[in-house]
């Protein structure tokens, strides 16, 4: 490859977007050619500043309720249509009819899996709409671990994933089929990472299953007597790897 | 009295606040980032917010995310072209302050004690296309493929977009801190 081809991929490379043979050709370039490897490394020191300089406007809260309120009310204004005298009739015919369907759609015989995936993904979601991510902000396990101690009647294992590409966090106590849990937030790129562990109320050992809800994924798996829950809205692939990283570490 | 659009139309409302209201932050980054001003940032997501209720029917992936940031991003060019035409045309001319000679140090950008200001100034005199892309790639830690989708061109373009707007911004960056001295 020449200079020329390799400036251009450059990006692809940077942004983690080759495959694994053109991402060694340009490794090989870089290590050989001084101009393309200043090239690369002031993309890499721009591409920093961009990503840690604060330069991310977060939405302001009163933004968050005109937003939400003015959902409701559209919500609101498309169920009130005005109704006709005369057809009260057909009216009357039809609630009749939407009483059986409305009894139709209440949810029923949910199993419990689904169950505790609702309320994962609602614990994920809230974590993530009130801004209160982490109790403990910190990547290091040996702070983020005995945080827990006194808060819970139980010791999760807590693991720095950096290495495997999932830095942690940081911990946050949540509550999850009527008890509370431990909840690790771990990140992947931009991508937050919920890992939900109880106490399961059996001993049984439980294999990895994978689920997707409202656009997140969710893996679930249980190890020695431990439940683990795990949500983002990373892609599944990824998602697993990671299940596959704590697995190995507890 | 409650009818079948009583319970469709509320679980249809809470379907998308699960599913749509936590990317707000993203909406909101991105139209701020294409209009340059809080004010119509803020009408602007709303807008996009209500846009995307209507059609949520139509929704039928997993990445919310993505499909929320299309519709910002078009809801902020129907205002553009309908408001402010010559942004979406206004090319920034480099040549006019352009010092070749001169290449990007980011070291000597970091030692600037405004530095975040000045990359923010830098990011925001970007034109558009190249601004978009970097916002969604650097802020927003988006694939290609997701890119590609959201700004509407064929996922190739987006590698080569991105170098432009790289370019460009390490030139205009460097021009901007030797203006500071």
């Amino acid at each position: 490859m020449t200079c020329t081809d390799i400036q251009a991929a450059i990006h692809g490379y940077l942004d983690g977007e080759l495959d694994a043979v053109r991402n060694l050709e340009i490794e090989q370039h870089l290590q050989h050619c001084a101009v393309c490897s200043q090239t690369y490394n002031a993309d890499q020191s721009l591409q920093r500043a961009i990503k840690t300089g604060s330069q991310y406007y977060r939405a302001p809260a009163h933004l968050r309720k005109r937003i939400q309120s003015s959902i409701r009310q559209v919500g609101k204004s498309q169920r009130t249509l005005p109704v006709m005298p005369w057809r009260w009739l057909a009216v009357a015919a039809s609630v009749v009819f939407v009483v059986i369907l409305a009894w139709a759609l209440i949810p029923r015989g949910l199993d419990a899996e689904q169950l505790v995936a609702q309320e994962v993904v609602s614990s994920h979601v809230r974590s993530l709409m009130v801004a209160h991510v982490v109790d403990v902000m910190s990547s290091d396990q040996h702070t983020v671990k005995p945080w827990f101690t006194g808060k819970l009647d139980f010791s999760p294992a807590v693991k720095d994933l950096s290495k495997e590409g999932f830095p942690l966090v940081g911990g946050r106590l949540d509550y999850l089929e009527n008890r509370p849990v431990a909840a690790l937030v771990y990140q992947r790129r931009n991508h937050v990472i919920n890992l939900f562990i109880w106490p399961s109320s059996d001993d049984t050992h439980m294999r990895t299953k994978a689920l997707a809800r409202q656009g997140y994924h969710l893996v679930h798996w249980s190890k020695a007597g431990m439940m683990y829950w795990a949500i983002s809205d990373l892609n599944d692939t990824e998602l697993q790897e990671f299940a596959r990283f704590v697995q190995a570490s507890s | 009295m409650w009818d079948e659009r009583d319970v469709s139309e509320q679980s249809r409302v809470r379907q998308f606040e699960e599913a749509v209201l936590p990317h707000m932050d993203a909406a909101y980054n991105l139209a701020r980032w294409l209009t340059r001003n809080d004010h119509n940032a803020e009408d602007l997501a709303q807008e996009a917010y209500l846009r995307a209720f209507k059609f949520f029917g139509s929704f039928h992936g997993t990445n919310a995310r993505s499909w929320l940031l299309t519709i910002v991003r078009n809801t902020c060019y129907t205002w553009f072209r309908e408001n402010r035409p010559q942004e979406l045309t206004t090319s920034f001319d480099e040549n006019i302050h352009s010092t070749e000679a001169d290449p990007f140090d980011p070291e000597k950008l970091l030692l600037q004690s405004e530095s975040a200001q000045l990359l923010k100034q830098a990011l925001e005199d970007l034109p558009m296309e190249f601004r978009e892309v970097l916002i969604l790639r650097e802020l927003e830690g988006l694939s290609y493929k997701e890119i590609a989708v959201i700004a509407g061109i064929p996922p190739g373009t987006v590698m080569s977009r991105l170098a432009r707007a790289r370019s460009r911004l390490k030139q205009h960056l460097t021009n901007l801190v030797n203006k500071e001295r």
